[in-house]
């Protein structure tokens, strides 16, 4: 446990507490750490010092901690592999270049083989999002308190280290795919052709209302499914690994060590749901059905 | 869990990561992979085609070999049967040689016979007449008498 002043309750809601930075409205009444409380003149940004004022700052907030792993390892994703790809060569693989060839293998099989027409889009895609959302994942199998014990030895007060456990992140990124799939299917089948998709099946055209209900849920249950089912997943998966470390520390590792072990399956198969959905949608936007 | 900004700021991220692997990433290795694996498929099929050539060059050196042993045989038997002329062509000058020598030995051996007949005739004749002496213990003309003695060894 980070420190000894806290209860269990309050050592988990610190943990699943982003770094928000924000916007306070003006007369909103601050809690200080020390219990006195002040009201502010203005409207101010800053970051949040507790749940209730992340959660007051509303829309207008940013988690600074998810940004800044999922940048950084976004970065990592192309720093990594763009200096592959620069070195590449097509005499014998060495090193890195093996593992990254692999990787670009699978995701190209798998491409291959659910999406057959000609886009150079989609095969990037697919290799980004599987490294990237593996990489926030594995973020997960760093021991709980490191990274927060770290930051809050450099005065930060809340670090959350997966990205992927940040609803607002499987959002952001699936809320991309979404509207690549509107892209695509616009391209390929015109306005036109795409509300008639939506609108005249599966019932004949009697049935429009209903039919276009049905659509344009199936339509939004795409993004939604494919954010929730990243963010359920890591997030209870974080949720186990914080109640673990709620047990005195020399029986934690009867409990983390299997956990990490199994959830090394689930990371990258979370990743890999993700990239093959993403290009399973991409090719359906293409298809006429 | 807070609804917020950062859904915006991760898509801004998410569209620069695909940008980035779309324009520098995914190309070069994809092009290389190809690129390794068209040199593996042409090195394959490069021993394929230097298999066949080998057991092309196999069979042609069977081929050469088998014309060669035909062409020895036939050098062979050419050489026997000029060494079995050569042979005969030998033996037959042999012969006339050995035919040749005997005829000279031969007309040697009669020469040879004619003279010793020819000095013992001369000498029977002054044998015949010392014996002729002798027997008539008178001395005898030899002029008278010679035609005689010459005769009679003419005779022998």
């Amino acid at each position: 446990m980070a420190s000894e002043s806290m209860t269990s309750g309050e050592y988990i809601s610190h943990h699943l507490l982003n770094l928000t930075y924000g916007k306070l409205p003006a007369g909103y009444e601050r809690v200080g750490y020390d219990g006195h409380s002040h009201v502010l003149e203005q409207a101010e940004w800053t970051l949040a010092h507790s749940a209730t004022e992340a959660a007051d700052m509303g829309f207008m907030a940013i988690h600074l901690d998810t940004i800044g792993w999922s940048l950084f390892l976004g970065i990592l994703f192309c720093w990594s592999f763009g200096r592959v790809a620069k070195s590449v060569t097509a005499g014998v693989p060495t090193g890195f270049q093996n593992f990254v060839e692999m990787v670009v293998d699978f995701i190209d099989d798998n491409v291959k083989g659910i999406f057959h027409h000609k886009n150079p889009w989609i095969a990037p895609i697919g290799l980004t999002i599987f490294v990237w959302i593996f990489l926030q994942n594995l973020m997960d199998l760093v021991p709980v308190d490191w990274i927060p014990w770290l930051a809050m030895q450099m005065g930060v007060e809340y670090m959350r280290v997966v990205p992927s456990t940040d609803v607002n992140a499987t959002l952001g990124m699936s809320l991309g795919v979404f509207l690549m799939i509107l892209y695509y299917s616009i391209k390929q089948k015109g306005v036109g052709g795409f509300a008639a998709e939506l609108a005249f099946q599966p019932l004949p055209k009697w049935a429009l209302p209903f039919n276009l209900f049905l659509e344009v849920v199936g339509l939004i249950a795409k993004p939604i499914s494919l954010a929730l089912r990243l963010f359920g997943n890591m997030y209870a998966g974080e949720m186990v690994f914080i109640i673990i470390s709620l047990l005195p520390f020399y029986l934690q590792w009867t409990l983390s060590v299997p956990w990490a072990i199994f959830h090394i399956l689930v990371i990258t198969l979370q990743a890999f749901i993700f990239s093959t959905l993403t290009v399973v949608y991409l090719a359906m936007a293409y298809d006429h059905h | 869990m807070n609804i917020n900004l950062t859904l915006f700021a991760q898509l801004i991220s998410f569209a620069i990561f695909v940008w980035f692997c779309k324009n520098y990433v995914w190309p070069p290795i994809v092009a290389a992979m190809e690129e390794r694996s068209k040199k593996i498929a042409d090195g394959l099929n490069a021993a394929e085609k230097a298999g066949q050539d080998l057991e092309e060059a196999h069979k042609q050196v069977e081929a050469q070999l088998v014309e060669a042993k035909v062409q020895a045989a036939g050098i062979l038997d050419q050489a026997n049967k000029r060494a079995a002329q050569i042979v005969d062509e030998a033996k037959e000058q042999a012969v006339v040689e050995g035919q040749r020598l005997k005829g000279a030995a031969r007309a040697d051996i009669e020469q040879e016979v004619n003279r010793a007949k020819e000095q013992l005739r001369s000498q029977v004749a002054s044998l015949a007449l010392v014996g002729a002496e002798k027997i008539l213990e008178a001395s005898i003309d030899e002029n008278a008498h010679s035609d005689i003695v010459n005769k009679l060894a003419a005779n022998l």
